[in-house]
């Protein structure tokens, strides 16, 4: 049996200066830019072809989902603000910004399920129209997205930390590729949010 | 994402005893040999299958009407097979699944999850897979949406039956089968994802010093390419599966159009949906798909085709950038598999253009192939055989599909035995046999121990003939109009004059099916009675020559280091007529 | 990883900057739900959306993401795929364009 390892989990590769995780989940991000420019794409295509597609601002409730924007984009610093600390050394200041991570994340869920709730009380479901489909599909897939990234994180910030005190740099490393899938949803919302809710 | 903090803790335990038990080390492996074999079984598994499936819907077309043999008796008391024939229902479930299976269960996981991952460490003098617990969650990935594919059959209306295409509104409203089929396909693409991002990092990151990008196998790049293909074409199809799910299960009318009357009842539906838009999702992803298809066989037939002529590979550089501009151009062609959706002229103009555009890499391709076997001394070898082969049969199916490429010849010839004849001889007998002379190839290295030439020989042969006899006629069919998907050809006038080469093309295929018991055969009583091989039988001269037989547990002794070229085949003044890659 | 290398004042640098860009993230969502308010027509709407959008997402890929400071592989792989993602969307939209007639 050969002793040998895989190399460029923890340093970057000399001449590409990623390391292997980095450039998987930036492969992963990718394939991800495509499943969402699939679901823009289609949403295109229908609301083109339909003269009596409603505005958003008429449907949806556009101060909640603001608000939910501030808490996606808060959540967003609070999580490169967790990385940061681990730079620092700072392994308090990591979990407690990747608690307020978290917590942002699920807000952000709890403030979608009353939009839905609402919307299912009115009687507005994806039946109800090809609005409403898209609306509840591609916030909805976010929304599995997001939950994703709550539990990534929740792993990271209980479990997965122990990997903290035996291997730093490959723990900052896990946190910062958790960062870019976080952001990365954040990043989703930037364009759902005045795509189905301004427009 | 996976990392390995095992490798590094228990660096010392592993020098040491680190036994893993049997359902470690064979069944939840994170070895990649052991991924790759079982991904390689597992697909051979279900394309004899799918292949199955369609001996019986070869029975009805032959003999409309008529009850099938022995398995008719099992089944002559079900819905789909009452008295044992082929009812229409059975016969589109049949051609459903066969083409679902063929593709997405046995073609990919053989070439990509089979040989990709089996071959790209090896060949790169990697140790592993970048993630080698991603790889085992690929696999079980794909395991588990093909449990889900094959669980559809038994469903009380039997599994999917709107083709392998799915194209709505009929599938939209189709039995359970189709919502079991988008669900069975979220778990393959899954398993696609992840497997090509593996595959990719593990080309960009792991390669051995020394191994420059074209210094790497031909193998390689194709698998290369192939990967992106996968990770960039393949969401979409998800985002449709999405949508159709949400059709059929939460009733929205994303790809179903206002005023839709089924049976007469105008369908419950809000509308204003667009049938077209599943057809824009779902060839973005099966052009390429087709491309994934080709490039692993092209690239297996390349290592063959090279260490039997004991010449270097003509055009290596051509070749590289001829698939790398093949890959891209894959993503622009889809829509010639809809030339007549009335996308207009402007469009099919555009489809049509670049249809044609991406013929040239691919013949690039195939005469970089023959041109190497130009003053070659040509080894007739087992594997060669089968990569021989390929080549007339790829420019076949190359060559047929362009009238199909273009608009107007498209007209008459789509959705006719043409287009089904076309595109099996490029993964019939074209990537099949490429996926063939692979494990004739490697099995050596894989096991240790050579398969039986006779027997071989005896499965190429038939195979060869029979398997063109079953889709040489298919052109005639298609110019004589008789459209695919056809449960009972000789309800027209037009197809009942062709008729008999459907007796033909279904002999053929009972032939070929008999054919593959050479090969299987072949492939288990070698493993116990085949003559022992050396670690390089071949006389190859890529890395993954220079391991060990089997390879053990990462691979290498010790960490290679590359100092040449892939195919320094017949170097001028040197002693043999090859030179390994790690040969200083 | 290069980040690793940088002393505690770099990264407070590198704070500043989050901050820096949270305040514009935050400001240009005012501002575009704010532009929504005013009802423009479709083009200019979708157009006025479209940049903001753009802006944000340059701002969270370049400084969160660290894209700035990334090696050419990563630029090139999501250059490739924007060029992808690009050419779907016109491509479907365009081929969509000569089929449908706008329901009135």
């Amino acid at each position: 049996m050969s002793d040998a390892v895989i190399h460029y989990i923890e340093e970057p590769h000399p001449v590409t200066g990623v390391t292997n995780s980095k450039l998987g989940v930036w492969l992963f991000i990718a394939s991800e830019v495509m499943l969402f420019g699939a679901l823009f794409s289609s949403y295109i295509v229908l609301r083109v072809g339909d003269a009596t597609w409603p505005h958003g601002w008429t449907v949806l409730n556009i101060p909640l989902a603001t608000l939910n924007t501030m808490i996606l984009i808060t959540s967003s610093v609070t999580m490169v603000m967790s990385w940061a600390s681990l730079a620092m050394n700072r392994f308090d200041r990591f979990r407690l910004y990747m608690l307020v991570t978290i917590l942002l994340g699920c807000a952000f869920m709890v403030v979608k399920g009353f939009e839905y709730a609402h919307k299912f009380e009115a009687d507005h479901f994806p039946r109800t129209s090809n609005f409403y489909g898209v609306y509840f599909t591609m916030t909805g897939l976010h929304g599995l997205h997001v939950l994703g990234g709550i539990l990534a994180n929740l792993y990271f910030l209980t479990v997965g930390s122990k990997l903290w005190k035996t291997h730093p740099k490959m723990f900052m490393g896990r946190i910062e590729v958790a960062g870019l899938y976080w952001h990365f949803v954040d990043l989703v919302w930037i364009f759902l949010f005045p795509s189905i809710y301004l427009l | 994402m996976s990392h390995h903090p095992e490798k590094h803790e228990d660096k010392h335990e592993h020098e040491g005893h680190h036994e893993l038990g049997f359902i470690r080390k064979y069944v939840f492996s994170v070895d990649h040999k052991v991924i790759g074999i079982q991904y390689s079984i597992t697909g051979l598994l279900f394309l004899f299958f799918g292949f199955s499936l369609m001996m019986i819907m070869r029975w009805q077309l032959a003999y409309p009407g008529e009850a099938v043999p022995i398995i008719g008796k099992w089944f002559e008391n079900s819905t789909m097979m009452s008295g044992g024939i082929v009812s229409a229902d059975l016969y589109n479930a049949f051609g459903a699944m066969h083409g679902t299976i063929m593709v997405f269960l046995g073609v990919v996981p053989l070439a990509v999850g089979g040989f990709g991952n089996y071959l790209v460490p090896l060949q790169v003098g990697a140790p592993d897979m970048a993630f080698p617990k991603l790889n085992a969650a690929s696999y079980w990935s794909y395991f588990v949406g093909g449990v889900v594919m094959l669980y559809s059959f038994f469903l009380p209306g039997g599994p999917a039956q709107s083709g392998w295409t799915s194209y709505p509104p009929l599938s939209d409203i189709a039995g359970t089968g189709q919502t079991v089929w988008l669900i069975g396909m979220v778990f393959l693409i899954t398993s696609s994802l992840l497997g090509s991002i593996n595959i990719i990092v593990t080309i960009v990151q792991l390669r051995a010093k020394g191994l420059s990008f074209f210094r790497m196998p031909f193998l390689v790049w194709a698998q290369f390419v192939t990967s992106f293909l996968l990770v960039l074409a393949f969401p979409p199809l998800e985002a449709a599966a999405v949508f159709q799910l949400m059709d059929r299960i939460a009733g929205t009318s994303f790809f179903l159009p206002s005023g839709l009357v089924v049976s007469g009842m105008p369908l419950q539906v809000a509308g204003g949906g667009n049938p077209v838009l599943w057809q824009h999702l779902f060839w973005f992803l099966a052009h390429p798909e087709v491309y994934v298809l080709i490039l692993p066989a092209l690239g297996i037939v390349t290592e063959v085709i090279v260490n039997n002529t004991r010449k270097p590979l003509y055009g290596y550089k051509t070749m590289v950038y001829s698939v790398v501009f093949l890959g891209a151009m894959s993503f622009i062609v889809w829509a010639h598999h809809m030339f007549m959706t009335g996308m207009g002229t402007t469009m099919s103009n555009f489809f049509q253009t670049t249809t044609m555009i991406i013929s040239i890499p691919s013949v690039i391709l195939l005469s970089c192939l023959i041109i190497t076997l130009w003053g070659g001394s040509i080894r007739y070898t087992l594997p060669m055989h089968f990569a021989l082969a390929f080549l007339p049969m790829f420019a076949i199916g190359g060559l047929t599909g362009l009238p199909l490429g273009l608009a107007t010849s498209d007209i008459y010839l789509h959705d006719t035995y043409y287009v089904i004849g076309h595109f099996h001889y490029v993964v019939a007998p074209g990537t099949l046999f490429a996926l063939f002379a692979g494990i004739y190839y490697w099995y050596p290295k894989a096991t240790g121990r050579m398969m039986n030439n006779v027997l071989g020989k005896l499965h190429f042969w038939i195979s060869f003939l029979s398997i063109n006899g079953i889709f040489m006629p298919m052109f005639i069919q298609g110019f004589a109009g008789v459209s695919r998907r056809l449960h009972t050809p000789t309800i027209y006038a037009h197809a009942e004059a062709v008729q008999s080469t459907n007796v033909f093309m279904s002999i053929s295929a009972w032939v070929l099916g008999a054919a593959q018991l050479f090969f299987i055969i072949n492939f288990f009583l070698s493993l116990k009675f085949g003559k022992k091989a050396t670690d390089n039988p071949w006389d190859a001269t890529t890395l993954e020559w220079a391991t060990p037989t089997p390879p053990p547990h990462g691979n290498f002794t010790e960490e290679p280091v590359v100092h040449r070229g892939p195919y320094e085949y017949s170097v001028p003044g040197k002693a043999m007529d090859f030179i390994p890659q790690q040969v200083s | 990883m290069e980040h690793a290398a940088h002393s505690p004042e770099e990264i407070q640098k590198h704070v500043r900057t989050y901050i820096a860009v949270f305040v514009a993230l935050a400001f240009l969502t005012v501002v575009t739900v704010g532009v929504s308010y005013l009802h423009l027509t479709a083009a200019i709407a979708v157009t006025v959306a479209l940049i903001i959008a753009s802006i944000k997402a340059s701002l969270v890929a370049a400084y969160f993401m660290h894209l700035i400071s990334e090696k050419k592989l990563i630029l090139w792989i999501l250059i490739i795929t924007m060029a992808t993602f690009v050419s779907m969307i016109l491509i479907i939209f365009f081929t969509n364009k000569g089929v449908m007639h706008v329901v009135s």
